[in-house]
């Protein structure tokens, strides 16, 4: 499902980041940074919503907006009933979506706000996404003073919150299309290895998107999928040539490979709703802004990952979303 | 939806570009280190045999306690689990792991209260050991009952 949009732009963003990130290749690139996983509350939960609150307050003021002014927001999160979000926003005056597709949400949010400033209904939106470390470990995992060994192929959940602000005033960077992606689930089960849950339908959702746009690989200055990991982005070229014959090129990269420093014990690299859209923000779009890349892909890819079925022995089913940004 | 690939086409694919465990090298660190907590285990109960009035059962009972509190403040203080993720089974099949994740799972509870935190969920990780441990003792001790007359 491919949706093509005349009237969306990108009119700023801002990113808030946490431990390790702040350590990683683009610690100079934040608005703001915190130290350490409480930074000053007293639960990693009070932390998280903190720092989404962060995320939007730096984000209206550099746009130079009231909360009134906002017309809705979306907001993502990992937490069980969007915990971090609905709390979040409690403390704000802006009409709220919740929305919840894992680290695919990034994407979902802005299609959504996207189609309805494309149909003219509302002016502009806020989309913002969060994750926290050990918030994510105690819900998806173990405690976290519990020190249980992880394979490499595992991932380390990025900490941070960020926020986009979509309006259908025209500046330098626009929302061309967006493909929503299926649900696809290729039997994988092993809880540490998101990586090759999320590669078939970050394939998917690639191929449905070239054909519908009638693009190519090399059309793209960068195409850039959310958190398939160092071991992932293998799989994904590789599946990508297996079953759509696509060749990716150089222009491919995978976010989470992009977020840490390795020598940090951090596995396969970044996950979370807040991996690739730090990554996004703090990077490729003050890069799209100076015009040295004009057209970019970003697939956000999700693992539908409950730790209930996954105990139960069922396989984690995973769906990616693409967004178009292009430099006009 | 899919075109070429199935699930079993598809494991191949994941387990080509899936990173190798080394194994023989956690297999070593883990013999290492759980040799090692023995060796301390044993000077524990060599030091504690020494004063007068404990025998060498109670030196055994002593040492199992002086490990348990190690682990249990090493986890409190927040390094503990570092060692455990490196040492993997060295650690965590002696009683320091059991100490350790009853301790981890204690403080991940407790800004949720005292009952419905830390009394609820202070066994997550460890309660299959109770349980477990309980109903063998009891299997065992009825075999062991009818064939060797207890």
């Amino acid at each position: 499902m491919n949706i093509k949009f005349d009237n969306v732009f990108v009119e700023d963003v801002s990113t808030v980041a946490g431990p390790f990130v702040i350590k990683g290749p683009l610690k100079d690139k934040f608005d703001k940074k915190y130290e350490d996983f409480y930074d000053g509350e007293n639960t990693f939960e009070k932390c998280e919503i903190k720092e989404l609150i962060e995320a939007i307050k730096v984000l209206l003021k550099k746009t130079n907006k009231n909360e009134e002014d906002i017309d809705i927001a979306i907001s993502s999160d990992l937490m069980n009933q969007l915990t971090i979000s609905n709390f979040a926003y409690s403390k704000l005056n802006i009409p709220f979506l919740g929305v919840y597709n894992a680290c695919a949400s990034m994407c979902e949010s802005i299609l959504i706000a996207s189609s309805m400033i494309d149909s003219g209904k509302i002016k502009n939106a806020i989309c913002t996404t969060s994750s926290h470390n050990m918030t994510a470990e105690r819900q998806y995992r173990n405690p976290v003073e519990y020190g249980a060994p992880k394979p490499k192929r595992a991932t380390f959940t990025v900490s941070g919150a960020t926020g986009i602000m979509l309006t259908n005033n025209k500046s330098d960077i626009k929302v061309t299309s967006a493909t929503i992606g299926k649900v696809i689930d290729m039997g994988v089960t092993d809880i540490f290895d998101m990586g090759a849950v999320m590669t078939p339908s970050a394939a998917y959702t690639l191929n449905e998107h070239l054909k519908n746009t009638n693009t190519k690989v090399s059309d793209y200055d960068l195409i850039l999928t959310g958190d398939l990991g160092m071991y992932g982005k293998k799989m994904f070229i590789d599946y990508c040539k297996e079953e759509y014959n696509i060749q990716i090129g150089d222009n491919y990269d995978d976010s989470a490979t992009r977020i840490y420093d390795y020598k940090d014990n951090v596995y396969a690299g970044g996950s979370g709703p807040s991996c690739l859209a730090l990554v996004t923000y703090s990077d490729i779009i003050p890069k799209m802004k100076s015009k040295s890349l004009k057209k970019v892909l970003l697939i956000a890819t999700g693992a539908l990952m409950s730790p209930t079925t996954s105990n139960q022995k069922l396989s984690i089913p995973s769906v990616s979303h693409a967004i178009c940004l292009e430099v006009i | 939806m899919v075109k070429n690939m199935n699930k079993q086409k598809y494991q191949k694919l994941t387990k080509k570009h899936s990173p190798k465990e080394n194994k023989t090298k956690n297999m070593i660190i883990s013999f290492v280190v759980g040799g090692l907590v023995g060796v301390l285990g044993q000077l524990l109960i060599d030091l504690y045999s020494n004063i007068d009035s404990v025998s060498h059962e109670e030196a055994t009972s002593l040492m199992m306690v002086t490990l348990i509190f190690l682990s249990c403040l090493f986890t409190a203080i927040g390094f503990f689990d570092r060692w455990v993720e490196k040492a993997g089974a060295g650690l965590f099949v002696p009683i320091s792991g059991f100490a350790h994740a009853t301790t981890s799972s204690a403080l991940e509870y407790k800004k949720e209260g005292l009952v419905m935190g830390i009394g609820s969920n202070i066994f997550k990780l460890s309660g299959s050991v109770i349980l477990y441990g309980v109903i063998s003792a009891y299997v065992f001790g009825i075999i062991r009952f009818i064939f060797f007359g207890g």
